[in-house]
């Protein structure tokens, strides 16, 4: 079993994201450079984070018209499992894969520090093995990880169950005070109708460690593992 | 042509004497494009002149060290295959002219420096200084280099760790800031920059030329006035993402047999490149400026040989192996051109539009390059103390609590929240404490980085600074267990062409050259910064210290933060209440006269040893080096994110002092109760002086009976920034 993992010019978590894969799931992690215009036969593909393209125009919006993700769109809307982290969901917004998009945090700087985040869901395949409502930590490292979404569009997502994290804190609380950059209602990743593509802003590669002392990330990695088995 | 006229020699920040020389070695009129090439290799920033003397009596070699000062970065052996490359380099002026720009370039370049010798960056830090809080400029430096280095490093995706945030009024208009990049790589694939091979390929790659950053070389070597805002054209602009493809690109070539030597090209562009590659191999060098890849039109041979453009690199291939390289670049869409060859002739040769535009002896570049025992004097502050009505009769607590809320004792997490320091997934010691610890990736073997200087020590006695500057960055390293190897530097001082100035520069390597000697603890590369000057007034002294250690096993380190309830609290090394030029007296009582406290390197090396040893032995997990603003602050710092506090009780006469003063060679550490045993007999076998001064407790902190909670303390300590920034000036 493989996964795919995208790599495009500024990609900069690939290398953490296959560690992760390889640590925790039975899946052998190969890299896609963006140029390819197919991804080999995979049973998940994975949008690292980073900088694609240096975020010079919208975040991730170059790294959504480049050649793969013809293929990329063509898989994850036949049903593969598909995750995008951070530049990932960006870019999986700016593609169509998702819905709303993601603008510049409300405290108008880059953010980088471990935060709570609240399961909200916990009966898709990247979310089966934490608990609902279920606390974790998983470090945020963003400048542009505001979620935002029309009124119309943010009652599909609630309707159809779509919200898998929201910002809290250490308690569960979920208000401002404990949302780190604006997203609207708090929201720190969601997945799309069919629940089979998972954009989130934290990154899960960097809490699957236990010399890092943090390693709650581990479970999204198991879940995806497990379903895949 | 153009004709030299001593107004354009002038310019070009060369004096008569070396005018003179010029034209006795070329015997003739240099061409404009030579004159520029003379300018920027006989710059401070390039030559040395003014400190190569000193500098080359640093001791820069021990039994770790690979690579001493010379090439790009310098290396060190850690040990299981694999090497350390670091060093740390200044962006001073152009970080006051255009902040972000200037800082963000400052972590281009110094990323460059250490990944063109093969080593993949694994961590940056940065000592950025500024003036008073007050200055009309402050925020907007302070905000504009903060996000400058983010900006850039983020993008990159290598975390930055570490670093210093320093406010005072002696760099109001003149900020400093000083990136280090440390890296990692197989000690049998280090790539350095002399060039061999006559008839071999002079290749570039990399971003094109444009005309930014020209001469930029030659603006960090001179003072500054009112106009100097007028040199924003001669800022680089930085490219994070050409940067990143650079680095990709080089790592993938590097895997191969392919490169000869390698080069960034920094401060003056392609001439020093050019210049050092050849120089260093004896060998000479031919350009052909047609085939250098250019933004801009029309650009002449003066302005390409000078630009200082980012995202560049000089390599030498072999010409039957360009192949393999262009396929790579060409695949990461960067510009790969093959602009001349090495030659025999020790010439440096530059062609241009069918014309000859300079052709120079390389040996009169370089080793031609004036050097100047510059005249000094070292003056040291008088020896004054604080006399007791000036010690005003004020509650420990009262002063802790406007202590942690002043500039530069608050938590600096509003700073490095801004960079992303957990990329790369191997930060194991985050950003905060004494040193941060990187582990060598796949392995469980770690690397401790941390860079100190305490400049109003320099000032007041700048042997006695060199000494501390050196001796802290080794206790850093030491308080969180790991061996320190080595380190850089990072020398920012003002004119040299004053006595009391120069008289500063000796000290402080005087001091350093000690203080490095006795810890075994050498320099392996560095950076000098002069002229940080404005309206012919110096910055404080300032050495910038980066060191380097090594954590043999990451199962065994130690960390600052209090862990348990009912721990022991004992200060390794003697506290006297040394208070002149201490943090307290300088901020808090005004009292800028005195000496700084005295550093034992005997002291520092027996009582360093001593923690590191019980840390080792798994009987120590909490330490913390004291410093500035003394054992109270130290103290403080160690509760803040555990929310475990102390109650101590000291009995002394100068209470205050003892809290508050700077005394070196200390630690305080926090030792389990079923430990603490094993803990005095191995100090009191070494002979180490300690004292047991309390216990751990929850949530509060208590003096003498009297206490305050942690929370109130921690809201003001973590505030500061934020409260700053937003109000309006």
């Amino acid at each position: 079993m493989k996964a795919s993992i995208i790599v495009f010019p500024g990609s900069n978590c690939d290398r953490d994201i296959a560690v992760s894969i390889k640590k925790l799931t039975d899946l052998e992690p190969i890299m896609v450079w963006h140029k390819e215009t197919s991804i080999p036969n995979s049973d998940l593909i994975v949008i690292p984070g980073g900088f694609t393209f240096g975020d010079y125009l919208r975040c991730g919006s170059i790294a959504a018209n480049s050649p793969i993700m013809n293929d990329v769109i063509k898989k994850a809307t036949n049903g593969l499992p598909t995750l995008g982290i951070c530049n990932g969901f960006q870019i999986l917004t700016e593609s169509g894969l998702l819905p709303g998009t993601l603008i510049k945090n409300d405290c108008l700087s880059f953010l980088c520090k471990t935060v709570s985040i609240r399961v909200e869901n916990n009966e898709t395949n990247f979310s089966k093995k934490y608990k609902k409502n279920e606390i974790i930590n998983i470090p945020i490292a963003h400048n542009e990880g505001n979620f935002f979404a029309n009124e119309d569009t943010l009652k599909k997502i609630k309707d159809s169950n779509q919200i898998i994290f929201k910002y809290c804190n250490q308690n569960g609380e979920v208000n401002n005070e404990t949302n780190p950059n604006g997203s609207i209602e708090n929201i720190a990743g969601i997945t799309n109708e069919q629940g089979n593509v998972l954009g989130m802003m934290p990154h899960p590669e960097r809490a699957t460690c236990e010399i890092t002392k943090l390693s709650d990330g581990e479970n999204l990695f198991k879940s995806i593992s497990e379903f895949l088995l | 042509m153009i004709k030299i006229t001593n107004e354009i020699v002038e310019e070009h920040g060369i004096n008569s004497e070396e005018y003179d020389f010029i034209l006795k070695s070329l015997r003739r009129e240099p061409t404009i494009t030579e004159l520029g090439i003379f300018s920027a290799m006989w710059s401070e920033h390039c030559s040395y002149k003014s400190s190569k003397y000193w500098l080359s009596q640093l001791p820069t070699k021990n039994e770790f060290v690979i690579q001493g000062p010379g090439e790009n970065a310098g290396v060190i052996d850690i040990g299981d295959g694999y090497a350390a490359v670091f060093k740390m380099e200044s962006h001073n002026h152009p970080s006051f002219i255009e902040p972000y720009q200037g800082a963000a370039t400052g972590v281009g370049g110094i990323l460059r420096d250490v990944f063109t010798m093969g080593a993949r960056p694994v961590a940056l830090l940065n000592a950025i200084r500024f003036g008073e809080t007050s200055h009309k400029k402050t925020k907007h430096l302070l905000t504009g280099v903060v996000s400058g280095i983010g900006g850039y490093g983020n993008c990159m995706g290598i975390p930055t760790v570490g670093g210093e945030v320093e406010f005072n009024s002696s760099y109001n208009d003149n900020i400093l800031v000083n990136a280090m990049c440390v890296g990692i790589a197989k000690k049998n694939k280090i790539f350095y920059s002399k060039a061999s091979g006559v008839g071999n390929s002079v290749v570039y790659v990399g971003s094109k030329t444009g005309r930014d950053g020209i001469h930029g070389a030659t603006m960090a070597s001179a003072e500054f006035d009112e106009n100097s805002e007028e040199k924003r054209p001669t800022v680089q602009v930085g490219d994070p993402f050409s940067e990143k493809l650079l680095l990709e690109a080089c790592m993938e070539l590097m895997k191969m047999d392919v490169i000869v030597a390698i080069q960034d090209m920094g401060a003056a562009g392609l001439t020093s490149s050019a210049v050092e590659m050849a120089g260093k191999g004896n060998l000479g060098i031919e350009l052909d400026l047609d085939k250098v890849p250019c933004r801009e039109e029309k650009m002449s041979a003066y302005e390409i040989m000078l630009s200082e453009s980012q995202e560049r690199m000089l390599m030498i291939l072999e010409p039957d192996k360009e192949n393999i390289a262009k396929e790579i670049f060409e695949k990461w869409e960067l510009d790969f051109s093959v602009i001349g060859k090495l030659t025999d002739t020790n010439r440096l040769i530059i062609n241009h539009q069918k014309e000859k535009k300079a052709d120079i002896i390389l040996d009169i570049l370089e080793k031609g390059a004036p050097s100047y025992k510059r005249p000094y004097e070292i003056n040291i502050f008088d020896d004054e103390d604080i006399k007791e009505d000036i010690l005003i009769n004020e509650s420990p607590i009262s002063i802790l609590k406007k202590m942690i809320s002043s500039p530069n004792l608050c938590s600096r997490k509003w700073v490095w929240e801004q960079y992303d320091h957990m990329v790369m997934t191997d930060t194991v010691l985050l950003p905060g404490g004494d040193s941060a610890i990187i582990r060598v990736h796949g392995t469980n073997k770690g690397l401790s980085v941390t860079s100190d200087s305490t400049p109003r020590y320099c000032a007041s006695d700048p042997y006695e600074g060199g000494k501390q500057a050196v001796a802290e960055a080794w206790r850093n390293l030491i308080s969180v267990g790991s061996l320190p190897i080595a380190i850089t530097d990072c020398m920012n001082f003002g004119n040299p062409e004053k006595k009391e100035i120069m008289g500063q520069f000796a000290g402080v390597i005087k001091g350093m050259i000690e203080a490095c000697n006795t810890l075994n603890f050498p320099v392996v590369s560095g950076n000098v910064s002069l002229y940080n000057e404005t309206n012919g007034k110096g910055i404080n002294p300032t050495p910038v210290i980066g060191g380097v250690g090594v954590v043999e096993n990451l199962d065994i380190f130690s960390d600052q933060n209090l862990k348990r309830k009912d721990d022991f609290i004992i200060i390794i090394g003697k506290t006297t209440g040394h208070l002149t030029q201490s943090i307290y007296a300088n901020e808090l009582l005004n009292y800028k006269k005195g000496l700084p406290p005295k550093v034992n390197l005997e002291e520092e090396l027996k009582n360093g040893l001593a923690l590191r040893e019980l840390i080792n032995k798994r009987l120590i997990d909490t330490s913390h080096d004291i410093s500035d603003g003394g054992l109270l602050i130290a103290l403080t710092e160690m509760s803040m994110k555990n929310l475990i506090g102390f109650n101590i009780n000291i009995e002394k006469d100068n209470l205050n002092s003892y809290l508050f003063g700077e005394d070196q060679a200390r630690y305080v550490v926090a030792v389990e109760k079923n430990k603490v045993e094993d803990v005095r007999l191995l100090l009191s076998e070494k002979n180490v002086f300690f004292e047991e001064i309390g216990q751990t407790c929850k949530d509060k902190i208590i003096i003498n009976n009297k206490q305050i909670s942690i929370l109130e303390l921690k809201e003001i300590y973590e505030n500061w920034f934020n409260n700053y920034l937003s109000k309006a000036s």
